[in-house]
């Protein structure tokens, strides 16, 4: 496909624990196209966060990649020096991390971190440039000269936003990035989000936890559990009608301001330790719908109308045999 | 506000009485120094009343009041002004250290974040151990054992004695924050103030806390306040609804009428905002970016004026008051109009 931007194959990544590797990113595919956004959910320790920080790059001991290919317009990620990695990040894909109150210097104002930024690549930028990209996030330029603790927790995820769109990459990859914020702003940046994705044509990742704050904002979804795709598929698709249980469970554990009242109940259990998966599927042990070949079975994704969900409840046929 | 009966003597259990009432209550911060000395209001003139067995939602976004307002309670800060009656007393009027360890006995508190209110040196039973042996002395070793067992087990831990000598880590971040409850169970309370007690946790395992809050309200009899930013957990425990908006509260009533008809418009906006996949997209806070009022040295006049779309001259110079604009529906805006009946 021409407009492929992101291609993920059979990625692995393994911490090194001493006695047993624990996988916890095991065998994930994903594509994203051009503009695309694409919303990753899942519990804490699914292994989300450590799949955004394969795909950019930016894991370091004891975690590593030991199987799989990032693609990224054409070129693999996994195999590149640092050196064209350096010259890659920011300037074609950007990562805004969970917590950007910390991922800001404190000591420098934001306008000499831009300048930092743009400093480390050979791009001629326009001067302008920092100011322009602080207005598009909805902040007054008069802010390149403010320091991280002068602006409030939304204006530094916006900052963060801003240095990242420095050089319009084609991708930015998103990891929790308004967990820190109420609900109001929460909504803002994400409309936010959304409106400069628009402008300017950039493909998102954006993992969470919550589910429900990506449903209206993404056009993909990918549903992780335990290291794993369980479901992945158009995000309407998989909020009208879940194919796994896990995504099920987690779309009924939040409950709504509109409507009846219902009583919920969540998911009970936790989630699996990664060192000692559980046989067969990850997600039998808590699952309300598991049978008798759950534990024993491991189930690759299926193909379930628009959607592919990892459940023998959906075994027709594999989307496609592995080899490696 | 309900009308008191409050004798002298100040101890009236009465059914009129509610179990905690809040009068005027104030809180200002000191900020800077010396000619830039400025006083940050976080808490302004703030009523209510909280009954027994009943989960009361104090709803807000960061800033607003809410967790000071459970500090005021909880005794950490004493209050600029105003008082907080419980069971009828003023809690100013409590001298003995024995009045003292009975109120917060009586209303504990349980943290946001249960990564950093365990102590990580030590098995969990020793918080709960702890407390049990500072609020009931009467208890014996192996009586604390027993009644620690069984507040663990309240809050749908078990085995129970098998958690009870695991360490922080062992536990995840949904069973540690059972644990905060355990410990606020220990002491036979009358009124948990939660603060934010689920915002630190997954999605999935949120609803099981938010089940638990209703359920010890039943079997322990307990009441609640739960502080949070999330309102559609406070309508699914909470009977009654306070929003708060720069240190005052803005609207107040039971949990249904605020969200089906909510009276101030930053309700509406607070609504709005609430993700909600069953719901489409709604419209109409664009633009509105969320950020914090300053609540420095302020002037009259609504705090929510520079944010609201509907604000008239009368809002720029009076502040508005709580008005009852429905069944025990009460919103602080001049623009609001009552229920029709």
């Amino acid at each position: 496909m021409p407009d492929q931007l992101l291609e993920v194959r059979d990625l692995t990544v393994e911490y090194d624990t001493g006695d047993r590797p624990v996988v916890a990113v095991d065998r994930v595919d994903l594509d994203v196209h051009a503009g695309e956004f694409v919303g990753v959910v899942g519990e804490s320790g699914c292994g989300k966060s450590t799949l955004l920080f394969a795909i950019a790059q930016l894991l370091s001991s004891p975690a590593a990649i030991t199987g799989g290919t990032v693609r990224f317009q054409g070129q693999d990620l996994v195999t590149m020096t640092e050196k064209k990695l350096s010259a890659l990040r920011w300037r074609d894909f950007s990562v805004v991390m969970q917590s950007a109150m910390n991922a800001l210097n404190p000591v420098k104002s934001i306008g000499a971190q831009f300048r930092d930024t743009i400093r480390a690549h050979d791009e001629p930028v326009a001067d302008e440039r920092p100011a322009e990209v602080l207005r598009l996030v909805g902040i007054d330029p008069i802010h390149l000269n403010s320091y991280p603790h002068q602006l409030s927790g939304g204006m530094r995820q916006r900052a963060m936003i801003a240095m990242a769109l420095l050089f319009t990459p084609d991708l930015i990859i998103m990891d929790e990035p308004t967990s820190a914020l109420d609900v109001v702003a929460q909504r803002s940046l994400m409309v936010q989000i959304k409106e400069l994705q628009k402008q300017l044509g950039f493909a998102v990742i954006f993992v969470t936890h919550d589910m429900s704050l990506v449903s209206h904002f993404s056009d993909k979804l990918v549903v992780m559990y335990a290291g794993q795709v369980v479901e992945f598929g158009d995000t309407r698709a998989v909020f009208d009608a879940p194919q796994h249980p896990y995504s099920a469970g987690l779309l009924d554990a939040f409950p709504s301001i509109r409507g009846p009242k219902v009583p919920l109940t969540g998911i009970p259990g936790t989630p699996p330790n990664l060192a000692s998966p559980p046989p067969g599927c990850r997600f039998q042990p808590r699952c309300p719908k598991a049978f008798e070949d759950c534990p024993k079975i491991e189930p690759e994704l299926y193909q379930v109308g628009a959607v592919q969900a990892r459940c023998l409840l959906n075994v027709k046929e594999p989307v496609q045999e592995r080899t490696s | 506000m309900t009308s008191t009966d409050v004798t002298e003597t100040g101890v009236t259990e009465s059914a009129a009485t509610p179990l905690l009432e809040a009068r005027e209550l104030t809180r200002h911060f000191r900020v800077g120094r010396g000619f830039g000395r400025q006083m940050l209001h976080a808490v302004d003139e703030v009523n209510f009343t909280i009954g027994r067995q009943e989960i009361v939602a104090l709803a807000g976004e960061s800033g607003s009041g809410k967790s000071t307002i459970a500090r005021l309670l909880a005794g950490v800060y004493k209050p600029t002004s105003g008082e907080i009656l419980y069971q009828g007393r003023s809690t100013s009027t409590y001298r003995s250290r024995k009045d003292q360890l009975a109120y917060r006995g009586d209303v504990p508190m349980v943290f946001q974040d249960p990564f950093s209110s365990l102590n990580p040196a030590f098995r969990v039973s020793h918080g709960v151990l702890r407390s049990l042996k500072l609020h009931r002395p009467e208890l014996s070793r192996a009586e604390r054992f027993e009644e620690a067992e069984r507040v663990i087990e309240a809050v749908g831990l078990s085995p129970a004695g098998d958690i009870m000598n695991r360490y922080p880590y062992e536990l995840s971040g949904g069973q540690r924050q059972r644990i905060g409850f355990a410990q606020a169970l220990a002491h036979k309370p009358k009124l948990i103030l939660a603060d934010e007690p689920v915002s630190m946790l997954d999605v999935s395992i949120r609803i099981g806390l938010l089940n638990l809050m209703a359920e010890l309200r039943e079997t322990q009899g307990v009441s609640f306040l739960y502080i949070t930013h999330d309102i559609a957990s406070a309508r699914y425990v909470a009977d009654r609804l306070m929003i708060m908006y720069a240190g005052h509260v803005v609207e107040t009533g039971p949990t249904e009428s605020v969200l089906q008809n909510p009276k101030h418009p930053y309700t509406d906006l607070l609504l709005g905002a609430v993700p909600d996949p069953r719901a489409p997209l709604s419209t109409g806070i664009e633009g509105d970016t969320g950020e914090p009022p300053k609540v420095i040295d302020p002037t009259p006049g609504c705090r929510f004026r520079w944010r609201c779309p509907l604000a008239i001259d009368r809002c720029h110079s009076e502040t508005p008051l709580l008005r009852v604009l429905g069944k025990n529906h009460e919103a602080a805006c001049h623009v609001a109009e009552p229920d029709a009946n």
